[in-house]
Parts: C-alpha cells; structure tokens; sequence
C-alpha cells in the first residue's frame, strides 16, 4: 500500500504576512549599561522589515513548514550519488556540548586541545581510510575540496617548472569537475564513457600529454562501477607527470573493501555529509576533506594541526602552502560528527556499511531491471542507473516517473544524471534500508510500469498526492521574484 | 537477496575490484564504542576545552558569542528539516523553499539591496566569490581590497583568485582605522573591478564609506562590502544605504553556534541587475498547476550541474541550515529586537572600551566608531596579556602581531550581550591589576 497521502498539512503564508505590529519572541536581559549614540551620519536610515511575531507564531510556522519537507527521516530517499543514509542522533548530540559549541577559533591553542585533538584524530583516520598519507580538514564542501585539490595539483606542477594548461575529465563526471576546473585556470579536456561505462586506459592514453596537469576521476563512476582499469589509467597520467584527482563522492562504496590511494589516486576529497553521515541539512552545510599523497603534503591549506610533546599546536607557516580556503579551521561542527560515527562504527562497522550498501544496489538492480531499461549490463556498486527507454514507447519520461514516485510516498531518484544515459534514472540505497523498505519501493517502481503502459497520463499529471502540484519552473525563471514583496 | 542478485556471498558483488586493489586486513583506526562510552569519550574531549559557558570570553574577530533562543535548536533539529537534501524536487521540498524564500527576503532587508541568494559556504568564501562576480559584472581584472579587511578573508581571496588573472592590491588603514581614501585615489584606475572594504572592518571600525562608492562608480567599479558582524546592522547604516553594489556578510551571529569557527554562514546580496552572474543557489516564487503559490530552485542555468566548465561558480552546497537557523532566530528577534540586541552590543562593548582605556598604559588604537570589538594597546605584549588572564578564566582577546606587524602591540577586544556586568568588571579590574 502507498505510503503517501495529504495527512495534515497545514496551510501556512509567509512570516511577512502573519507579522503584526509590536509582537516579539525573544526578551533580553536589562542592562544598567548608559544609552550610547551612535554618530548621526552612521546610523541606519530605513529599517529591515523584518516580520514581528510571537514564540508560538514562530514555533508554529516552521513545525509546519517542516511538514512540508521530505526528508531521511519520512522516508527512503534512494537519491542516487547522494548518499542519503541515517544520521545518527548521537553525532547531533556530541556537536552541541559546550566544549565544541562554544569554542572559539581565536582562543590559546592550550584552551582548545579537545577540538585539535579531535581533528588530529579524524585527519588520521581518514588518510587510513582512503590509503592517503595527510589530510585538510578546512574545505567547507565536495566542490570546496575539488577547488582544494586542484590548487594542490597546480602548485605541485608549478613547483615543478610549468602549471600545465589541461585536465582530462571522463564526460560521467559530476558538474563540478569541470566547473572547479575553470576555477583553477584549467582547460577541460572530456573523455568519452566506454561502451560498457567505464573510463578506458587507452582513450586516457591517446589525451595525456606534458600539457596536462592531471585527472579527475570518480571510483566507483556515477553509473556505480568500479573503474577496473583504474591502475594503468593512474600509471598512464604518472608517466606524463600528471596527477590523479579523486572524486570521493561515491566512498560508500569502498569502504575497507579498496582504497584510492593503493590504487594511484594523489589527491581525494571526502563528502562527510555522505559517507560519514553528518545530516545534509536541507542542502548544507557540508564538510569537504582533502587527502594527500605525501607529494602534494607541503602544499596543504594552511593552518596545519600539529602533535607536539606538550600537546596540540596550530601551525600557519607554511611557505609552499597553496594558502587559505576558508576562514579559520572548516565546518568544525561536521569534522566533531564524522568523528563520533567513525568511533562509533570502527572498522568492522565501516566493512559493513559498504557491503550493505552494494548489497542493496545489487537488489535493487535484480528486481527492477525487467522494468526499466539498464543501459549497462556488468557489476554494480553502490547505485545503480536505469533509463527511461522502455517508458518512452508509451510517452512516459523518466521526470514522469520520478513524480509519480512522490504519491506512493518515496523521494524521486537522482534523475538526468549522469549525462552519459539519455534519460537516466540513478538510485541509491545506502546501506541503513531495510530489506522491507526496499521491496515497497521496488514494487511501487514496478507498479509505476505498469502504469505507464495501462493509463500514461496518470504519470505525466502526477504527483497528484503531495501538497502542491508541479510547479512552473519558467515561470519562477521568467518573472524571477526572489523575495517578498512588501509593496504589493 | 542474494538468491535474487544470483551471487553466492557478499564478497561476490565484490568481483569488479581487480585482485591486486583489494584490501585484505582490517582498517587501523580504533574498534567501535557503544554510545554510552562514545559520549563519554565525546564529553572528555569537550572539557578538554575551555569555553564561553564557564569562562568570560572577550574574542571576536569573525566569530561572535551571542545567545541562541532555545527554539532555533529545536527547530532545526527536526528530521525533516535536517535530513532533507537540496530541494531539487519542489513538491516535496516546499518546507526548505519557502523558508529560503523568506531568509533571501530578510537578508535582502538587512543589507538594502534588492536580492540574496540562499547562501554560500562563509563570509570568507562569499568575499572571494563578491569579487569574482564584480570581475565578471565589470570585465575588469583589478581589486582594491582594505588591509583593514579581515585578514583571513583576504587569505581566500588570494587563493581564490590568484589563477584567475585578478591582481589584488591592497589599501591602507587611517590612524582612525579607516580606509586610506588618498592611497585609493592612486589606486583606483580603469582597470578596477572593486573595491573591497569591511564593514565593519577587522577592528571593529564602522565608517562612512558613500564617498568611497561614489569614488569607485566614478571610474566604473564596484563596491564591495563585507561584514563580519552583521548584528552591527540593526543601527548602522546598511551596506545598500552606503552604496555597496554587492554586499556580503558571516551570519553566524544569526543564531547559529561559534562551534569553533565553522559552519559559518555566508551571506550573499547584490543589485538585482547583476543576478544572473550571481553564483549559488536562488529560490524563486511560482505556481503550482492548480494556480497555488509555490517556491522552486530557479536560475539554475547559471549553476555547475547544468554549465559545467562555463558555470559562474563551482559551489553547489549552499548552508541551508544554518540560513534557516538565521531565519527562525531573526524571526523571533524581530524587528524591534533586532534593533535592541545591537544597540546593546553597541553599548556594551562602548563601557568596555571606555573603562579599558580609562586604565593608566591602556591605549585605544583607533579613534574610529566601533561596533563590539575594537583595539587596544596594553602596556603588556599582547600575547603575555592574554597568557596571565587565562588563570583568571578570561579570554582577553585577539593578538594582532600575526596579521599586523605594524600592530604587534595591539590587542583585538569584544563584547557582546552575552558578557554580564560582572564579567566586565573583573576583566577590568584583572588588565587593571597588570598595568
């Protein structure tokens, strides 16, 4: 039976239009501090309209809006290279003890060695993870770390005589490869997906010349298989003097079970917000990490966490450092979350996330692939791409199909993407679902087949269950209204 | 499962990964605690810091200590707010929309400009993504960025841009602690894509910088604003009333927890003709096919997804949640509260600097109008001030020598409501004692 349904759903304006004159939620302290005055030429001139509301006004409004949201929480959330696992409440919990709250980045490093011993800590651990000599912990998401680890590439050739003008990016890359690319100064040079949707040596070889910096590749790629040529492809990019740049934006996929470094990766950044469950928030924040081959080590973002006898010690001088990415020490609030799962799991429990993980993809695979079309025949991973090409014959898209997912209480898949499937449909379980959860959203899948085939309006309408209809994307491009308007 | 896959074991799904990358011994990190010993570990590690709850904190600098209403945690806490992912599906993702669409609005108030996005990594990272949009809003390849700028955000310009092909220079600070309008004269030329000033700056200094936009749109550039404090803005002037055409700012004050620097909140307006360059995510309002109002990502052809190499930015995560947890805490402020806790910090941190620099050897650095922090030069080296007050639980400020060599003797100090009159009295009468 379907999960979705209207339940309780409040209608709820914006806090503009609930505001009513004089209403507050919050009381300061009174203070016998004297009244000072600002200089006249300094002050504001027209207030922020900001709304006025009660506490109740305000507690009701978002517990309301929240109704709203689909989230981890509701539901399955197979939102392919996304990683929508659990996360945990303990790792909420730890992230508020007032120690790591409310530490600041500019007291004594001897007032603060639980939180340089914490990311100490996690900077060895990942660098064990990932079969990586050092880590940065300060990029504060997966495309900051990419922009990370593309300054690294470019100072290490710099270094080198000459910063090279190219990268080569497989065209399954996720967006902001080549976007970071551009960043960096950086041409994109795109290489063409195999017949069997993998990156081939010898195509990698034919582009690799002493005008390319490195490579930036995704294992497991975003179709969910594992780059089996991914030694010589790394041997290759080595011979020329390149670098190889790591995605590690499908990590779930290996963990314990291979290691990017063993396998030739130079530089890698890690998605806490994925694998190491810190919540997504919404769309963020996130914590970008960035791992190293001893090689790039000289050059990391300053400042370094360093172990001295009596402790602790943050340390900035650093000559060869590509500099600062972000202020103070990154998103530290995720770097205690990570932590606390890491500790939590040990490498038993790490082994067996990623097995489940493939596991369920696996399944996945198994029970829907006579419904949907797998444009690629070999081994999965972690997640596994279907396209829309037996839906077509009826009319019926792959965005039909991911809303009308909506009405039997599931979040659409990850959908156009990767590019490299015309119509691709790309699910991810994650490890944290049960065997009971997946079977209800392989047979709403299964049933949503058939009824592209029996009624293809129904899809092509749908979602008819959720709170609003589908919305009009061009219109919002059109007129582009961006906040509310007070005049009106 | 494994019948339906058609694999014998687990280890069989396993088989793409060629033999030799295989990894055969157990990872070396430590063996998994149950959460009754991994709290503990947790909570022994947390005390191992000292912190604004049990010391008397007087640092700032980009991160400020102020009093989270208890409602934000817990409405930031609930799973459909926190497990939820970017809302690329908007029927099912109106919660997160429509609270974006109302943290654009307010953001767009407070600075006085016409639109914000929905938020980038941090006030550092939004700085350097200000300055790449004037870049490319001007077609010019210069930026005047103040010293007196926070000099870490000044770090990530420099590494931001230093592939780019955008030359930085600097302008120096005034004996006030102002920007040098004379060495901006000489600076700015038709090359200039910005000019780049705090606001307030690193030291607490709020100036009036409309004759620095006016001497900047004269030769055809920008004025960029970024503020470290935003709270400063409930009685300063906003950036848009100065004539800031891009206005950044940390909104970490808003409700979100120092938590050691970081998530922070990145801040993001700018005039509303500049906004398909804008870089991040926009939140738009539109309709639903039945006519009811609704919110959805918009712009989004701008964005690294669908341009790729020709994106206006590589940023993809926006913070969402600390933008909602700025949301709800300027909800319940409101308008007037807005307005009282900044008038507060202002006059609390005005009775510090008073009374500091009433001490005999005590010396303001500046004469400037501050917000919450300013600078002082004590009779002591900075850094042995700070290292005596930590005996009496006291987090005296922020040595400057390591930013400022022509400041080696100043000490950075703030206050905000979160320090009782009790706390200022004995951090007076302690820096009194050392004089």
């Amino acid at each position: 039976m379907s999960t979705g349904g209207r339940g309780f759903q409040f209608q709820e304006p914006l806090l503009f239009e609930v505001s009513r004159e004089g209403r507050e939620g919050f009381s300061l302290p009174s203070s016998a501090k004297p009244r000072r005055e600002p200089p006249a030429a300094l002050r504001r001139i027209k207030d922020p309209r900001l709304p006025e509301l009660s506490e109740p006004d305000v507690i009701r409004h978002f517990t309301r809006l929240s109704q709203w949201n689909f989230s981890i929480d509701t539901n399955f959330y197979p939102l392919g290279s996304c990683t929508m696992k659990h996360n945990p409440r303990v790792n909420e919990e730890v992230a508020r003890y007032t120690g790591f709250a409310h530490a600041h980045p500019y007291q004594p490093d001897e007032t603060v060695q639980g939180c340089l011993s914490l990311m100490h800590a996690l900077e060895r651990y990942l660098a064990e993870i990932s079969g990586m000599d050092a880590v940065t912990l300060q990029p504060a998401a997966g495309a900051h770390g990419e922009l990370t680890g593309l300054l690294l590439i470019r100072a290490y050739q710099t270094a080198k005589g000459n910063p090279r003008k190219k990268i080569l990016i497989p065209d399954s890359a996720h967006g902001t490869n080549p976007a970071t690319s551009s960043m960096v100064g950086y041409e994109v040079v795109q290489i063409k997906t195999g017949r069997e949707g993998r990156t081939i040596a010898s195509l990698i070889a034919q582009e690799m010349n002493e005008d390319v910096a490195g490579l930036m590749i995704t294992n497991p790629n975003t179709l969910g298989l594992y780059e089996t040529e991914i030694r010589e492809i790394c041997a290759i990019v080595h011979s020329k003097g390149g670098l190889v740049y790591g995605d590690g934006a499908n990590m779930n996929a290996l963990l314990s079970k291979a290691r990017p470094g063993d396998a030739g990766i130079d530089v890698l950044h890690f998605n806490l917000h994925k694998t190491f469950t810190t919540p997504h928030g919404g769309g963020g924040p996130g914590a970008g990490p960035v791992a190293v081959k001893k090689i790039l080590e000289p050059y990391l973002p300053v400042p370094r966490v360093v172990q001295k006898e009596n402790g602790f010690v943050v340390e900035h001088n650093r000559p060869q450092s590509v500099g600062r990415v972000k202020a103070f020490f990154g998103n530290f609030g995720m770097l205690v979350r990570a932590y606390t799962y890491i500790r939590e799991m040990g490498p038993e429990g790490l082994k067996r996330v990623t097995e489940l993980a493939v596991l369920n993809a696996n399944y996945i695979r198994a029970r829907l692939k006579d419904s949907y079309h797998l444009p690629f025949e070999t081994g999965q991973m972690h997640e596994v791409v279907f396209s829309d090409k037996f839906q077509k014959e009826n009319g019926v898209t792959t965005m039909d199909v991911a809303k009308r997912l909506m009405d039997y209480g599931f979040a659409p898949p990850t959908i156009y993407f990767p590019l490299v499937v015309f119509g691709a449909i790309m699910i991810e379980p994650t490890e944290t679902e049960s065997k009971e959860t997946l079977d209800r959203f392989c047979d709403a899948m299964i049933a949503i087949a058939e009824e592209a085939k029996k009624d293809p309006d129904l899809l092509r309408k749908a979602p008819h269950q959720t709170k609003l209809r589908r919305l009009d994307e061009v219109k919002a491009a059109r007129e582009l209204k961006l906040r509310f308007n007070f005049e009106a | 499962m494994l019948k339906t896959i058609g694999v014998t074991s687990v280890d069989g799904l396993f088989s793409s990964v060629p033999d030799p990358l295989v990894f055969k011994r157990p990872l070396d990190i430590p063996s998994a605690l149950s959460e009754i010993h991994l709290k503990n570990h947790l909570r022994d590690l947390s005390r191992r810091n000292a912190h604004g709850e049990e010391w008397s904190l007087f640092l700032g600098g980009g991160c400020y200590s102020h009093y989270i209403p208890s409602s934000v945690s817990y409405l930031i806490s609930r799973g459909e707010f926190l497990t939820a992912y970017t809302p690329y599906q908007p029927e099912v993702s109106q919660g997160t929309l429509q609270a974006i669409f109302e943290y654009q609005t307010m953001m767009a108030e407070i600075m006085g400009l016409e639109v914000a996005n929905a938020s980038q990594y941090d006030g550092s990272t939004g700085t350097a993504e200000a300055i790449r949009l004037a870049v490319a809003v001007t077609k010019r390849r210069k930026a005047l960025v103040a010293r007196s700028l926070h000099p870490e955000y000044r770090q990530v310009i420099l590494t931001y841009l230093k592939n780019e092909g955008v030359s930085v220079e600097e302008i120096p600070f005034t004996p006030e602690g102002s920007l040098d309008r004379s060495s901006l004269k000489k600076l700015l030329d038709g090359e200039t894509a910005c000019v780049v000033a705090g606001y307030p700056n690193f030291f607490g200094v709020v100036e009036d910088l409309s004759d620095v936009a006016e001497a900047a749109h004269a030769s055809g550039a920008l004025l960029v604003t970024s503020t470290p404090e935003p709270l400063a803005l409930g009685i300063f002037r906003s950036p848009g009333e100065i004539g800031a055409d891009i206005a950044v700012a940390e909104g970490q004050s808003f409700g979100n927890a120092m938590s050691f620097g970081g998530p922070g909140l990145g801040v993001f307006a700018c005039r509303k003709e500049y906004v398909r360059s804008m870089p991040g995510r926009l939140v738009g309002e539109t309709v639903d096919a039945e006519g009811q109002r609704g919110f959805v990502l918009t712009l989004a052809t701008r964005e690294q997804h669908i341009r790729r190499e020709k994106a206006t930015s590589n940023i993809c995560t926006n913070v969402a949640l600390c933008a909602l947890a700025a949301t709800i805490t300027l909800a319940l402020w409101g308008k007037q509260g807005f307005k009282e806790l900044s008038r507060m910090n202002y006059d609390r941190s005005e009775d510090l600097k008073e009374r500091l620099a009433a001490i005999p050897g005590v010396r303001p650095a500046f004469s400037g109008t501050t917000f919450n922090e300013f600078v002082i030069r004590p009779r002591q080296k900075p850094t042995d001030v700070v290292a005596r007050l930590i005996d009496d639980k006291i987090l005296a400020g922020i040595p400057l020598w390591r930013w400022y060599p022509e400041l080696a003797e100043g000490l950075l100090v703030c206050a905000t409501e979160m320090n009782t009159d009790e706390q200022i009295d004995r951090f007076v009468a302690a820096l009194r004692r050392l004089s």
